[in-house]
């Protein structure tokens, strides 16, 4: 049984309709992406899948639970975390308060203090800077901070949007190195991405979004080989 | 020196009730036109507790429970509802909120004053500095003590806790909050309830400079809800400072004859000269404008 199960997804802005009925899946220990243009509605997508968003139709699945229309914050407590668009960590707190607040529904003392080390090991940028207020952090620091927030809710599963945004080539292998460390380590991954190359060849399965709907879909190296795929997402 | 001291008591009235202000503005991103209203219906319970049961404990006790379970009754019937609604529905529905507040109040209490003076009835304490005598009110003491308390309490608290961890976050991105499995709606509650809280200790510090009636809380709400834009509205140390600032000026005015009658222009006017010079207010922060 898939682990996150999303079916024929309506989301609408107003009369404006950005989903119009998509429906993917997610199994445990799988990497899947969904790559699309800007606008194909890749954001909403996650957004809904988080409770951001309103659904207007269709159901959303994680783990044999219907969560479609659960409050945002409930559906964190289930298993689900996101490092969201424009990585949004919370500039005017430190480096540590973000990190505490991932782990803010965990009652877990002594868990949260090893898994914060484990952060701390993994970006010893992060450690350095625990004290400092996170908006002095550089954009790939951000990253790793939002990341790093995300990994503290202790996810299931982890949705990662467009982790690569605005990245030097070497922090971007940096993010997709981690998110396959993570992977190894048991966790599952949903993946968007613009940077449809780095991200297909980490991924199991994919979907390509076009216009609010699933275009194509199929396994990374399907997908990369894809005529269509490599005409509209890979520049060649 | 009494100038300071009451400068200063005035002061920390004011930055209690700034406080409610800027902690909602804050998190909840409204004003709460209501705030100075709560502060009325907690000294009407001092009022009414005190003049029934006789003991000013009790009656503080009772005036911080109501005030508390007020506010965040008004924020669950008046203000969740329109979460999603303009800023301008929020801002007359809470224009709307303090009407009716004052409406009840005058149709149980009438228009009359109804002076309580527990706190007046301390005394003063004397001593001499300096070689002249000086005669500090017990109530002036007790403000300035009690409320720096609470301050520092607040402080401790957003700071240090998980929920006043929580609080930041909502207030600079209610949305990312969420991510972290945060209730913004609780928060929101909460961040109510505290403001609440501290405004009725405000009622009953003001209660030692004028008595009761139904536009009681209209005063000190606009001129806290000034403090709280000179500090720099949504900063919980702005709000202080604001506070103690414009509880500085208005004492010392009123303590020189030839300007006390200018005393409230004086104020308006450091806030508009404030406001000129950095419109952010004095501890604001700039936000960024989120696309």
């Amino acid at each position: 049984m898939a682990l996150l199960e999303i079916k024929n997804l309506e989301v609408y802005y107003g009369v404006i309709q950005a989903l119009k009925g998509i429906s993917f899946e997610v199994n445990d220990g799988e990497i899947v992406t969904l790559i699309g243009a800007n606008g194909a509605g890749k954001t909403t997508t996650m957004q809904a899948i988080m409770g951001l968003v309103p659904v207007k139709s269709g159901t959303i699945t994680f783990d044999g639970k219907d969560i479609t229309h659960l409050p945002g914050h409930k559906v964190v407590g289930l298993g689900l975390a996101q490092v969201p668009e424009g990585r949004r960590v919370f500039q005017e707190l430190s480096v540590q308060d973000n990190l505490l607040l991932g782990a803010y529904l965990r009652k877990d003392k002594a868990g949260i203090e090893s898994d914060m080390e484990l952060i701390f090991d993994r970006f010893p940028r992060l450690k350095e800077r625990r004290n400092q207020i996170s908006g002095t952090l550089s954009g790939g620091e951000q990253q790793m901070l939002a990341m790093g927030r995300a990994m503290m809710t202790k996810p299931r599963i982890l949705m990662l949007d467009e982790p690569s945004m605005g990245l030097s080539p070497i922090l971007v292998d940096q993010v997709f190195s981690i998110i396959t460390d993570w992977h190894k380590d048991g966790v599952t991954v949903l993946l968007v991405e613009q940077n449809a190359g780095k991200s297909l060849v980490i991924s199991d399965r994919a979907y390509v979004l076009e216009n609010g709907r699933i275009a194509l879909s199929g396994t990374g190296a399907e997908l990369m080989a894809s005529e269509e795929v490599k005409k509209a997402y890979l520049g060649g | 020196m009494v100038t300071v001291i009451d400068g200063l008591s005035l002061g920390a009235i004011y930055a209690l009730i700034a406080l409610g202000y800027t902690m909602v503005y804050g998190i909840a991103k409204m004003l709460n036109f209501a705030h100075g209203d709560i502060i009325m219906v907690g000294a009407f319970a001092i009022f009414v507790t005190f003049s029934t049961l006789g003991h000013p404990l009790i009656a503080i006790l009772v005036a911080v429970v109501i005030c508390t379970v007020l506010g965040v009754t008004i924020e669950r019937l008046a203000y969740r509802p329109l979460r999603t609604a303009s800023p301008l529905a929020v801002l007359i529905t809470a224009i709307g909120v303090s009407y009716l507040l004052q409406g009840i109040a005058q149709l149980i209490f009438g228009a009359g004053n109804n002076p309580v003076n527990f706190l007046a009835s301390l005394g003063v304490v004397s001593f001499s500095l300096f070689g002249s005598q000086i005669n500090v009110s017990w109530s002036s003491i007790l403000t300035v003590g009690l409320g720096a308390i609470l301050m520092v309490g607040l402080t401790l608290f957003v700071k240090y806790t998980r929920t006043g961890r929580a609080m930041r976050a909502v207030s600079e991105d209610r949305g990312a909050a969420t991510l972290q499995g945060i209730d913004a709606n609780k928060i929101i509650m909460i961040t109510f309830a505290i403001g609440s809280f501290l405004a009725a200790f405000a009622s009953l510090f003001y209660l030692s400079k004028t008595p009761v009636n139904p536009t009681f809380g209209s005063m000190p709400g606009i001129k806290a809800f000034t403090a709280a834009v000179i500090g720099g509205i949504g900063s919980i140390p702005g709000a202080m400072l604001g506070g103690i600032l414009l509880g500085m000026i208005e004492t010392i005015c009123l303590s020189i004859p030839a300007i006390s009658s200018y005393t409230t222009a004086i104020e308006f006017s450091v806030l508009i000269i404030i406001l000129m010079i950095r419109p952010i207010g004095l501890l604001g922060k700039k936000r960024r404008v989120k696309v």
